[in-house]
């Protein structure tokens, strides 16, 4: 089956997309780039890093900006959907989302709606053991965006290890925090996985934090040899 | 022990992980559990289980629906089954019902209709099917949401069907199914 896998460069989708690959034919990838810092269904932060992550997946990437509010987003997100459908002939969408019934249902819809197929491969996955999982597959991941206290700027820029994942738990027995961030807490972008052919190396970045969140922003980046 | 039925579009599918695994995680700790894909159960093979759940499916698949002879083994199972979503649109067609359109997707209400042991009053759930059940003969409706029938049972049999799916907001259904599954069993 021909699919579309929506792609913000976070682990979630990063991993939900390995997990495509391994069962069926991965067409494209479907990235959407939201202004709206707090958006309601995707991943923001380094958005523009997933044009490094498609050329080291090898798989060509639709992409389509959006205002990034409530409603007007999921038109967007159809619309890339369409223009998936169009160029690339998917018959199914997958995405990383683990627990969010609002995330879930929103594209279940849109699938239904177009006739496509949808796939949550993460759906329900106990958190701290997809962090432990990922960590065993050798992802490389970093805290790009945190958003929510206790959080502060030291997470930014940091590699998700197996110490992080035990202070996330502390955090959520705690803080009740999602802790694979699902509930936008924190997000992460994926600088090497076992699907990519090059890692991307961080040339420059700058931290920006105020109030209870902050993003690591990389300013410049390249792929490089593994 | 449990028997967890796969009944996505085919065996080590992508669902797999989607609609079998969270129902494997509520089963384990509560008791030990097999999987098996439902083209390979048979009634033969039933023996030793003390409860079989049918898994859901992936809102376009309805493949099981097209092999519904692969599910004639419920109508002479003594051991309790809980169908949920697609589990219990196989169970209706097993015993003869028909499936009728209806499209919930996302969380619903549901409200009780006969008291039972798995679930009680008016509840939320999540729901993700493009198909309802119509009332098989020999079974009676459990639960309705203001669309279609949500559940149901055998009369006589520990036969039980679940429209929604309890592994998403509503463990507890299939932790009290699988305390029935118990006083079934002998004492040791």
């Amino acid at each position: 089956m021909r699919l579309g896998v929506l792609f913000s460069g976070g682990k979630d989708s990063t991993y939900a997309l390995m997990k495509a690959m391994r069962k069926e034919d991965v067409s494209c990838l479907i990235s959407i780039f939201s202004e709206n810092k707090e958006s309601y269904m995707f991943h923001t932060p380094n958005i523009e890093v997933t044009n490094l992550q498609a050329q080291s997946i090898g798989l060509p990437q639709v992409k389509k900006a959006t205002a990034g509010e409530k409603e007007g987003e999921l038109a967007d997100l159809k619309g890339a959907i369409t223009e998936a459908v169009e160029d690339y002939g998917i018959e199914g969408v997958v995405s990383g989302a683990i627990e969010s019934v609002y995330q879930a249902k929103r594209l279940q819809v849109i699938c239904d709606e177009l006739g496509l197929w949808c796939f949550n491969p993460l759906w329900k996955k106990d958190q701290p053991e997809l962090l432990n999982e990922i960590l065993g597959l050798n992802f490389k991941v970093i805290i790009s965006g945190v958003s929510a206290y206790p959080f502060d700027e030291t997470w930014l820029g940091r590699e998700i290890d197996e110490n992080m994942v035990r202070e996330l738990i502390t955090l959520r027995d705690k803080h009740g925090i999602s802790p694979s961030g699902e509930g936008g807490e924190i997000e992460t972008c994926v600088l090497d996985a076992p699907i990519f052919k090059k890692r991307v190396e961080v040339v420059e970045y700058e931290k920006y934090f105020s109030g209870n969140s902050g993003i690591f922003a990389i300013k410049k980046a390249r792929l490089a040899g593994k | 022990m449990i028997l967890v039925v796969d009944m996505n579009y085919r065996e080590d599918s992508l669902c797999h992980e989607e609609f079998v695994l969270p129902v494997v995680a509520i089963v384990k700790p509560n008791d030990s559990l097999k999987i098996m894909h439902y083209d390979r159960v048979k009634s033969a093979s039933l023996e030793g289980y003390s409860g079989i759940i049918l898994c859901g499916t992936a809102l376009k698949d309805n493949r099981f629906s097209e092999h519904i002879s692969e599910f004639k083994w419920l109508e002479e199972c003594e051991t309790p089954v809980l169908g949920i979503c697609a589990g219990m649109q196989a169970i209706g067609l097993a015993f003869g019902s028909k499936l009728a359109p209806c499209t919930e997707i996302g969380m619903i209400e549901v409200e009780t209709t006969i008291e039972n042991s798995l679930f009680t009053r008016r509840f939320s759930a999540y729901a993700l099917h493009n198909n309802a059940i119509k009332k098989p003969e020999h079974f009676e409706v459990l639960a309705k949401s203001d669309k279609c029938i949500q559940a149901i049972k055998h009369h006589e049999k520990e036969i039980y069907g679940v429209l929604f799916h309890p592994e998403v907001r509503n463990h507890q259904v299939i932790e009290r199914f699988i305390s029935e599954t118990r006083k079934n069993q002998p004492q040791q």
